[in-house]
């Protein structure tokens, strides 16, 4: 294989499909297929109400739906490691009970407070993943212990009441945004969070920490054999987990103020986006950005339903019926790529090496 | 090591059971009440006879490697048909329990044949069954309605001895399952399909059945425990289950009993091991009056914490899908690499 190290690029470019051709394959996996499914729900949306369109109002709904898309980004990382975060929703409502609390109306606490909730996430994120990793718990039974002492300690801590209202300065973050710009009327901060956490993942993903922590979500035992240590891969993708219920959480405070019930059913929230997006339970398989785009597509959907006059108690109905046959119809791809019959049949198949010459079995020279 | 090799995790599980009842005994003497009373130990079997009911049924969706996260709302379902039709007419009961049951399995069926014909994670496939019919339950009843009839709510009330005729029917369903799970083809294809669906299909077992009747035996089951929540408030109510928060109680209770999450490996016995653990505990803390916030942090550290006790010995990590050798070798060549 010598010949191919001088312009291995080149040879790799030769042998890639042209970009087109990627991205029609991308859509047509589960991940790609959610962007489409976002598109047409869109459409729907502003077909039954032609004002939601406007850029004004698109961006207040990207704002609105920001913390979730950070929740459903935050729980990919452990999902595709094979793992579950059933913690995520009490870590929200532990970090807006703490910042309703300790902030007060004092303009200085904001950011020591600020540091401190993101250091708890991490710390409980930590806890998480040590526990699963090397006490070699399942995940579900740690984050699910996790989530009902922390959710108890929380409610003891306050009573079980709302208290406290942080300044305003704090809840600016979750409510403001950078005024006065020309088509947009205002650019909420969520939306600036939101697309500095999708870029940060993106970029992690492509990292070598992401590829191996797909690996792991793969086939752990193999990824250990190669070298990889996966209980502190694990424990990051669940100290990412924690840290983006953080966010959520501090966006939160902003847009519903400080009440316990902020943040329940979070957990399965965000992991119903996950695996709308085409992110597969159980690991390895499955991007990023779908998951938040799954996010966005379950909000989506309800904006659509709001718009169509359903009342609002048929939300959990719908939601289930789109769940089960997204995955459905996600199951029936990944099975049918991981036979290989898609890539097989639809990319063109272009040699790396020149067939053996005949009378001879040396090839690939 | 050679004692705590031969011991099982249903071994292990009654021995933390052992060590509930001395703490037990112990802090409620503290309290300067008695932990044997009959008034205590019939709480405590009360206690254990509706999360018992469900505990059941999902040990043998967990065994065939699925879950069941729609059970509270089969609970709320059953309660609030059972109690409707019922309408606090004696002559009603039997149909009042027959369709609550009844729609129960058509639930349990569908959850089935979602898992086994379309492939659906059972997490995600019960996890949408579960909203379609909160949707359902919020949308028609807003509030408790129904009416038990007398002689229906005396089968939550009374009781042979300290020993209440609910958790009486609570293990006579165990015995049931029981004994399907250790003398029946059906269990022993659940065990073989939960262990590894592929090697269980190529030997020639029809690898959908038993997923299926797991699920519809977990969600009538799961009507059950509806039944008798109705008998005991006397209503049925659309939030009883998911107040409960059954679903992911009855897992933990599972997973305390020793059976793996990732299916294949488990016990009844166990699991009901692991329900009376959860009885004991929130007996104890009622008794010496423990906060009721405080009350779930302890529950959640006790699910953990009683969890790794043998989570060091039975070492199969959930995802492993591909898991021949003891996961000992990889840890110490995760050492190495590192």
């Amino acid at each position: 294989m010598s010949t191919l190290t001088p312009d291995r690029k080149a040879e790799l470019r030769r042998d890639r499909s042209p970009r087109k051709d990627r991205l029609l394959r991308g859509m047509r996996t589960p991940g790609g297929a959610v962007f489409i499914l976002l598109l047409a729900l869109l459409a729907a949306v502003i077909f039954v109400n032609p004002s939601f369109g406007e850029p004004g109002s698109l961006i207040r709904f990207i704002g609105r739906t920001a913390p979730i898309a950070i929740a459903a980004i935050g729980q990919y990382f452990v999902i595709v490691s094979g793992e579950f975060d059933l913690s995520m929703g009490s870590v929200v409502t532990a970090q807006v009970i703490i910042a309703g609390n300790l902030i007060g109306q004092d303009d200085a606490k904001v950011l020591p407070v600020l540091l401190l909730m993101l250091v708890f996430g991490a710390l409980i994120g930590l806890i998480n993943g040590l526990v699963t990793t090397l006490l070699k718990i399942p995940s579900f039974i740690v984050t699910l212990g996790m989530m009902l002492a922390l959710l108890g300690l929380v409610l003891y801590w306050t009573g079980g009441a709302a208290t406290g209202n942080p300044a305003d300065t704090f809840r600016q973050i979750g409510r403001g945004g950078i005024e006065n710009i020309p088509v947009l009327e205002i650019l909420p901060y969520p939306v600036l969070i939101l697309l500095a956490i999708a870029a940060g993942a993106f970029w992690l993903m492509r990292r070598p920490y992401g590829r191996t922590l797909i690996a792991v979500g793969d086939n752990a035992r193999a990824a250990a054999l190669t070298g990889a240590r996966v209980w502190w891969i694990r424990t990051r993708a669940f100290i990412l987990s924690s840290l983006a219920a953080t966010v959520a959480g501090i966006i939160l405070v902003g847009y519903a103020g400080v009440h316990p019930s902020v943040g329940r059913g979070y957990e399965f929230t965000a992991i119903t986006a996950v695996v709308l997006g085409g992110v597969v339970l159980g690991g390895g398989r499955g991007w990023v950005l779908s998951a938040a785009a799954g996010a966005f597509a379950l909000e989506m959907l309800f904006t659509l339903l709001n718009f169509a006059g359903v009342a609002s108690t048929w939300r959990d109905t719908v939601q289930g019926i789109i769940i089960v046959a997204a995955v459905a119809a996600g199951a029936r791809t990944w099975e049918r790529r991981r036979r290989g019959a898609s890539s097989a049949t639809h990319d063109k198949q272009t040699p790396i090496a020149q067939p053996p010459a005949v009378g001879t079995n040396e090839g690939g020279k | 090591m050679k004692i705590t090799s031969r011991l099982t995790s249903t071994h292990i599980v009654y021995l933390v059971v052992l060590l509930t009842v001395i703490a037990g005994t112990i802090l409620v003497a503290a309290a300067g009440r008695s932990f044997f009373s009959a008034g205590n130990i019939s709480s405590i079997l009360t206690g254990t006879s509706v999360l018992g009911f469900i505990a059941i049924g999902q040990t043998l969706v967990i065994l065939v490697g699925s879950l069941d996260l729609s059970v509270p709302y089969v609970v709320s379902l059953s309660s609030l048909l059972a109690a409707g039709i019922m309408a606090n007419q004696p002559a009603n009961i039997l149909p009042g329990v027959l369709v609550a049951l009844a729609v129960a399995a058509v639930i349990g069926l569908i959850n089935g044949l979602v898992v086994s014909g379309l492939k659906v994670h059972g997490f995600v496939a019960t996890l949408g069954t579960g909203l379609i019919i909160s949707g359902y339950l919020a949308t028609n009843y807003k509030g408790s309605s129904g009416q038990a009839p007398l002689s229906f709510r005396l089968v939550g009330a009374t009781g042979l001895g300290p020993v209440p005729i609910s958790t009486l029917i609570m293990l006579a369903c165990a015995a049931v399952v029981l004994l399907v799970l250790d003398r029946t083809r059906l269990g022993h294809s659940m065990y073989a399909v939960g262990g590894d669906i592929n090697v269980a299909r190529m030997s020639g077992i029809r690898t959908s059945t038993p997923i299926i009747a797991a699920h519809i035996i977990c969600s009538v089951l799961a009507g059950m425990a509806g039944l008798l929540l109705a008998a005991r408030l006397g209503v049925g109510s659309p939030t009883i289950g998911s107040q409960g928060g059954y679903d992911l109680l009855s897992i933990a209770a599972v997973v305390l009993g020793g059976t793996l999450l990732a299916g294949g490996k488990g016990s009844l016995v166990g699991t009901l091991g692991g329900v009376l653990i959860f009885a004991m505990i929130d007996n104890i803390m009622s008794v010496l009056q423990i906060n009721p916030f405080l009350k779930d942090v302890v529950r959640g550290i006790v699910i953990v914490a009683a969890v790794a006790v043998y989570a060091g010995r039975r070492v199969v990590s959930r995802t492993a899908r591909f898991d021949d050798t003891p996961q000992e070798t990889v840890s110490t060549r995760q050492e190495v690499g590192a």
